[in-house]
């Protein structure tokens, strides 16, 4: 005989929902404030800079060690020894562009997998490029400052710029971003050359194996590459002196990419045409030199501070998170070819 | 065959006469190239301190070419004292400072730079649209005057991608505009004299009806009766808050004085000028605000297409003095 249901046939009580995962904010997410947009529903997100602990104690705690992911802006490292002190940790979400604040190597050893901005940068990132590129070459913002002293009215006519079109400039890191700064250009009319670690199939612009070779090739140089041990100071003085005096170098990667000081020391002595700079080496500051110059425009790393950008990478960040605690594919993983896009390989 | 010098020339030299026709403070950047194939005549250094009108009537009776230089008036009166003036070249493609009825009336051909600048000017109507709406000069500034070190991050600009870019007037200038800014992904549409078959925007049949479609007015066409304050108030309302308006025209295109006010009341969301009203005045209200780009009307100023004018310019003259046929002649409006 059948034996009967335990119960009255009411349906089994539902299981009780899993906790909700816990998200580790190295700090806080600033992203999200800055346009108004609440952090999502569903998780726990655990928040250091409210806890009385210094954050190495906090790292410690119960709670921080249930972490199942890491998020980070990009100015707060995530390191072997983090990573290691927090084992149930699968994912690491970053909103910056660059990754060379993560411990690349120690998670794939462990196999975390790392959500970053994908190609929410881009736009912003390449405009803001040929923004800069132009403006030193045309002397847009140093005219600016002229007719805003009365000098248009005084002294009469400001120095000449340069044409833009027919200019040789050369993209350092074809990615995502330099493909973008390349595309742009070539509206304008310059010709378009590059340096990557390997040449890429398929491309029609001039590949160059070296750096010093591109410069010395180009009237201008684009720095649209990651900041590796490879890259740091790759564009050392040699570099520098062969794009010369007439020669322009624009930064959208990493300030640590340049010798800085070499960089000033040219600038200031007329062996280097100009800089628009939107990354140094040690942001805030900016060497005092620079601030009195003409021949360079200078932005507050904000290549991509738009809220239409902002917005996207919210919503990225919150798909990216649902995607993974639901065990669908992540909408931006770091792989092998994401490393090559922006310029690691 | 008479065996008198050619007229104009100076006897013995072999050179027609060509008149500069300039104000003091504009140098002609080719003087020297002019100076190779003409003699010239140059008031400001030939005789600095004789009126222009007396040294006209006395050194200029005979002379049939005379070079138009950048902001220059010539109006009726000046060229009444040029009784055999045939050719006015100007250096640049605006002409709306010299009579050109009184030159019709004449029978003097008027010739301007062409497409000489549209380049140029085109590269730098994109370039003050990235200022306007990346801040880019205002963070410039913000980090010169150490903003960043105290005040922390700069506040954020716009987006370029997804924008309703309306190009007023797609002659050489708006069209090398749209090429250049279809890469950033702007939606671009254009108003102008008549529809362009072959651009493939959508047109507009008046400034207001671009506007209503528009985030950005980007001005390239010429100053004319019909075009004067184009940009008037109802314009700037429909652009709205978020609106942006460039010039790279005439600065007579916009009602400078609405231009203002809207600023200031933040009903307008910025602008970039190259030109204005009365250069090189700019209105004092504008020099405090950070959603705007001033410049000292220099969209057209490289020294490649300094380059590029004076071989026009000269190649023009030649044609001229050797009946061959002019380039860039301008027709009546």
């Amino acid at each position: 005989m059948a034996s009967l249901p335990r119960n009255d046939g009411a349906p089994p009580p539902p299981p009780p929902p899993p906790p909700p995962p816990r998200v580790l904010l190295l700090r806080h997410p600033h992203h999200f404030s800055l346009i108004d947009r609440p952090l999502p529903d569903g998780f726990l997100f655990l928040k250091p800079w409210e806890s009385p602990l210094p954050f190495d104690d906090f790292l410690s705690s119960a709670d921080a060690r249930a972490a199942e992911a890491i998020y980070s802006s990009g100015r707060e490292p995530v390191t072997a020894d983090m990573l290691r002190r927090l084992p149930e940790a699968r994912l690491v979400v970053t909103t910056s562009a660059g990754l060379n604040h993560i411990d690349l190597a120690e998670c794939r050893r462990r196999g975390v997998a790392i959500a970053c901005s994908g190609d929410v940068y881009t736009d912003d990132v390449a405009d803001l490029a040929v923004g800069l590129l132009i403006d030193v070459l045309r002397k847009l913002s140093a005219s600016d400052r002229y007719v805003r002293r009365g000098s248009w009215r005084s002294e009469g006519e400001f120095a000449l710029g340069s044409k833009l079109g027919g200019k040789r400039v050369g993209i350092v890191g074809l990615g995502r971003i330099g493909e973008e700064v390349a595309k742009r250009l070539e509206a304008f009319g310059c010709a378009i050359s590059y340096h990557s670690r390997k040449k890429k199939p398929y491309v029609s612009y001039t590949f160059y194996p070296n750096v010093h070779e591109l410069a010395t090739n180009c009237d201008a140089i684009v720095i649209c590459c990651g900041l590796t041990e490879k890259t740091h100071h790759m564009i050392n003085r040699e570099v520098l002196l062969a794009l010369g005096k007439d020669g322009v170098i624009v930064n959208i990667g990493r300030g640590p990419i340049i010798d800085e000081k070499e960089m000033v020391q040219l600038l200031v002595q007329g062996e280097l045409g100009g800089a628009g700079l939107d990354v140094f080496e040690n942001e805030p500051s900016v060497p005092e030199e620079l601030l009195t110059l003409d021949n360079v425009v200078l932005s507050p790393h904000r290549a991509v501070y738009t809220p239409e950008t902002l917005s996207n990478l919210c919503d990225l960040v919150v798909g990216n998170l649902e995607a993974f605690f639901s065990n669908k594919p992540l909408l931006s993983p770091v792989t092998t070819a994401k490393l090559d896009s922006v310029g690691f390989s | 065959m008479s065996s008198q010098p050619e007229p104009g020339a100076e006897p013995g030299s072999g050179r027609p006469d060509v008149l500069v026709h300039r104000l003091p403070s504009f140098a002609l950047p080719f003087l020297a190239l002019l100076c190779d194939h003409f003699t010239v005549l140059d008031p400001c250094t030939d005789s600095p301190d004789e009126p222009a009108h007396a040294f006209l009537a006395r050194r200029a009776g005979l002379t049939r070419a005379l070079v138009c230089v950048g902001p220059i008036p010539l109006p009726a009166d000046t060229l009444r004292l040029l009784p055999s003036l045939r050719l006015v070249v100007a250096t640049t493609t605006g002409v709306d400072k010299i009579d050109l009825r009184e030159c019709r009336q004449r029978g003097i051909a008027v010739t301007n730079a062409g497409t000489t600048f549209a380049e140029d000017v085109a590269d730098y109507a994109v370039a003050l649209l990235l200022d306007v709406l990346r801040r880019m000069s205002t963070a410039d500034r913000y980090v010169r005057e150490g903003s960043w070190l105290k005040n922390g991050d700069y506040p954020l600009g716009f987006k370029l991608r997804g924008k309703q870019v309306g190009i007023v007037g797609l002659g050489n200038i708006g069209s090398h505009v749209a090429k250049r800014l279809q890469p950033f992904g702007c939606d671009i549409a254009y108003n102008s004299r008549s529809k362009k078959p072959s651009f493939p925007y959508p047109y507009h049949a008046s400034v207001h009806d671009l506007a209503t479609n528009s985030d950005v007015l980007i001005l390239c066409c010429t100053l004319t009766e019909e075009t004067r304050h184009v940009i008037d108030r109802e314009v700037m309302t429909v652009l709205e808050d978020r609106g942006v308006i460039i010039n790279v025209g005439r600065g007579g295109l916009i009602n400078e004085k609405e231009l203002v006010q809207f600023l200031m009341r933040g009903e307008l969301g910025g602008a970039g000028l190259d030109v204005f009203e009365d250069e090189p005045n700019v209105p004092k209200e504008l020099l405090g605000l950070d959603n705007v780009v001033l410049s000292p009307h220099s969209a057209a100023l490289t020294p490649e297409s300094f380059e590029a004018l004076g071989e026009l310019t000269v190649s023009n003259l030649k044609a001229f003095f050797s009946n061959q046929p002019l380039s860039c002649l301008v027709q009546g409006e």
